[in-house]
């Protein structure tokens, strides 16, 4: 048996050398200046008007990313989860097939679609109504990444409605519940394990995202991403940026902590 | 009434999905070089793809990376996961808690991490760094989709298997092989898929001369993107349509078949 234990070896290997060690660099050069001495400057470097006013950005167009997200998947997953449909792996595909077309042409399509001129206004005057004049704005950062992040919000509650006996839901409304309250009290508790693996996954790549804010915001738009990227490529300041990252981190850490809680059963919760 | 409203609510969602990449492929036979106007349909961009040597290297990296990076992550995740099974539920925590790092870590910070990683070893920048980079995010992927075949796989069988004379070897490769084999599947497929979409971290690990589809886009984006690009992408699109519906095609067949020969 444990021979068997030492198929283990590259992962571990492999885990150290790529995933542990590269993370521990990141703290050695958050906490030190260009001397090597320690210093806490780059971690409250968070502070200044500039980093901070990207992160608050940041902050927000991420909750209220995940937030529509949410909304617009919650509804969906329940339809899909109701559909009997015996080919789980065809909903997947559906929602993994975008991605084979690459992430930055899809987001870089959403400006054809947005421009002034573009095809949506187009329709939209053809209709007599208003015009959207949101791209190069924060609403259509918020537009990009609900449109790239929603898969990972949909499959994750899917997974969660699916499982669901229907027995428990049919026995809720024998016993009188209605249909409100079949939701609040059986389905949408029961789902909750979904629910915030799904809220992780979109909340954490929107709120480090600086694709999105790039291609979609013009170059008015600053997320905590974009600072964090320039120090990397322009600025040439790794200590800063890594600095910046360990704040970053502890946000990534808090939703971390909060899927370990709720979602026990993690292992093969992606499909 | 109500099948109304669901029907139409997946239609909205499927459009928001789609529109773009609808746009994607319009855009690929349009003769205007700027995205904003139609200029008449062409199919000259499939024509200049292929004399495009920049592109047809950026395609070619980003594919071999792909495969190598899922194939090494195939190997390595489901030696892990074979080892993980003999293993005690604490060690078997340590090890989907370090798993799951990459997956709940922002890529940017995987990125950045990795580069400072390169740098303090003095390894230089090109492909075997986006490679190293790759199967390092590919791993979990593979992990994730194996790990919950192996639980409902019986250690019985294997020990037949054993009892009867096979070898370890013999065991795993016929008994215990086929049945995690649809999770492997799924595994590489996720890997690949992931792979072939990254930007960020390739962003960061990739270093000057060398680019994948990803990067090159993206150093495009000022200049405007070249629409070789999306007769590129289109072609790729259309590709994985028909393998999946092929695949799918002959999977229910040979299910079928299987299920005949049973009833016989």
């Amino acid at each position: 048996m444990n021979k068997k234990k030492l198929l283990a070896t590259p992962y571990l290997f492999w885990s150290v050398m790529f995933i542990i060690i590269p993370l521990c660099m990141i703290f050695y050069y958050g906490f030190t200046d260009k001397t090597g001495a320690f210093t806490l400057e780059n971690i409250t470097a968070i502070a200044s008007a500039e980093h901070f006013k990207a992160l608050w950005l940041s902050i927000l167009l991420s909750l209220i990313s995940t937030v529509i997200c949410l909304l617009l998947a919650y509804p969906l997953a329940m339809i899909l989860a109701n559909m009997n449909v015996n080919q789980n792996s065809f909903i997947v595909v559906i929602f993994i097939l975008p991605m084979w077309m690459n992430f930055l042409l899809r987001t870089l399509a959403w400006q054809t679609l947005l421009e002034k001129t573009g095809v949506i206004n187009n329709i939209l005057s053809f209709l007599h109504l208003p015009t959207l004049n949101i791209i190069n704005t924060p609403y259509a950062i918020v537009l990009g990444m609900v449109y790239n992040f929603l898969p990972f919000m949909v499959l994750p509650l899917y997974n969660a409605l699916v499982k669901i006996d229907k027995n428990v839901i049919n026995a809720a409304k024998d016993l009188g519940a209605n249909p409100v309250q079949t939701f609040t009290k059986i389905t949408f508790p029961l789902s909750l394990p979904g629910v915030i693996s799904g809220i992780t996954m979109v909340f954490v790549p929107a709120l480090t995202t600086f694709v999105i804010s790039t291609l979609l915001g013009g170059s008015k738009v600053l997320l905590i991403g974009n600072v964090i990227e320039q120090e990397f490529t322009q600025t040439g300041n790794w200590y800063l940026g890594s600095g910046l990252s360990i704040v970053l981190m502890i946000f990534i850490i808090i939703s971390m902590i909060l899927s370990a809680i709720f979602d026990k059963d993690r292992e093969g919760a992606l499909l | 009434m109500k099948t109304f409203f669901k029907r139409f609510y997946i239609a909205i969602i499927f459009i928001f999905l789609y529109a773009p990449i609808a746009t994607l492929i319009i855009l690929s036979f349009n003769k205007s070089k700027t995205r904003s106007k139609w200029g008449g349909f062409t199919l000259n961009w499939y024509i200049s793809l292929f004399e495009d040597e920049t592109i047809l290297q950026a395609l070619w990296n980003t594919l071999l990376i792909a495969v190598l990076s899922s194939l090494i992550a195939v190997v390595i995740g489901t030696a892990a996961c074979i080892a993980m099974q003999s293993m005690s539920k604490k060690m078997r925590t340590v090890f989907m808690g370090i798993t799951n790092i990459p997956m709940l870590n922002a890529d940017i910070v995987t990125g950045i991490s990795l580069m400072l990683l390169y740098i303090s070893f003095g390894i230089r920048f090109g492909f075997s760094t986006i490679l190293l980079s790759h199967i390092t995010f590919n791993i979990p992927y593979v992990i994730l989709s194996v790990m919950p075949r192996m639980k409902q796989l019986n250690p019985h069988t294997y020990e037949a298997a054993l009892d009867l004379g096979a070898s370890h070897i013999q065991a795993f490769f016929k008994v215990v092989f086929p049945e995690i084999l649809p999770g492997i599947m799924t595994g590489f497929l996720m890997a690949f898929t992931m792979s072939l979409d990254d930007f960020i971290i390739t962003h960061f690990t990739k270093g000057a001369g060398i680019d994948t589809l990803s990067t090159k886009i993206y150093s495009e984006v000022r200049k405007g993107i070249k629409p070789e690009m999306y007769a590129l992408s289109t072609i790729i699109f259309i590709t994985v349509i028909v393998l999946l519906f092929v695949i799918n095609v002959s999977g229910k067949k040979s299910s079928q078949n299987t299920k005949n020969k049973a009833q016989r």
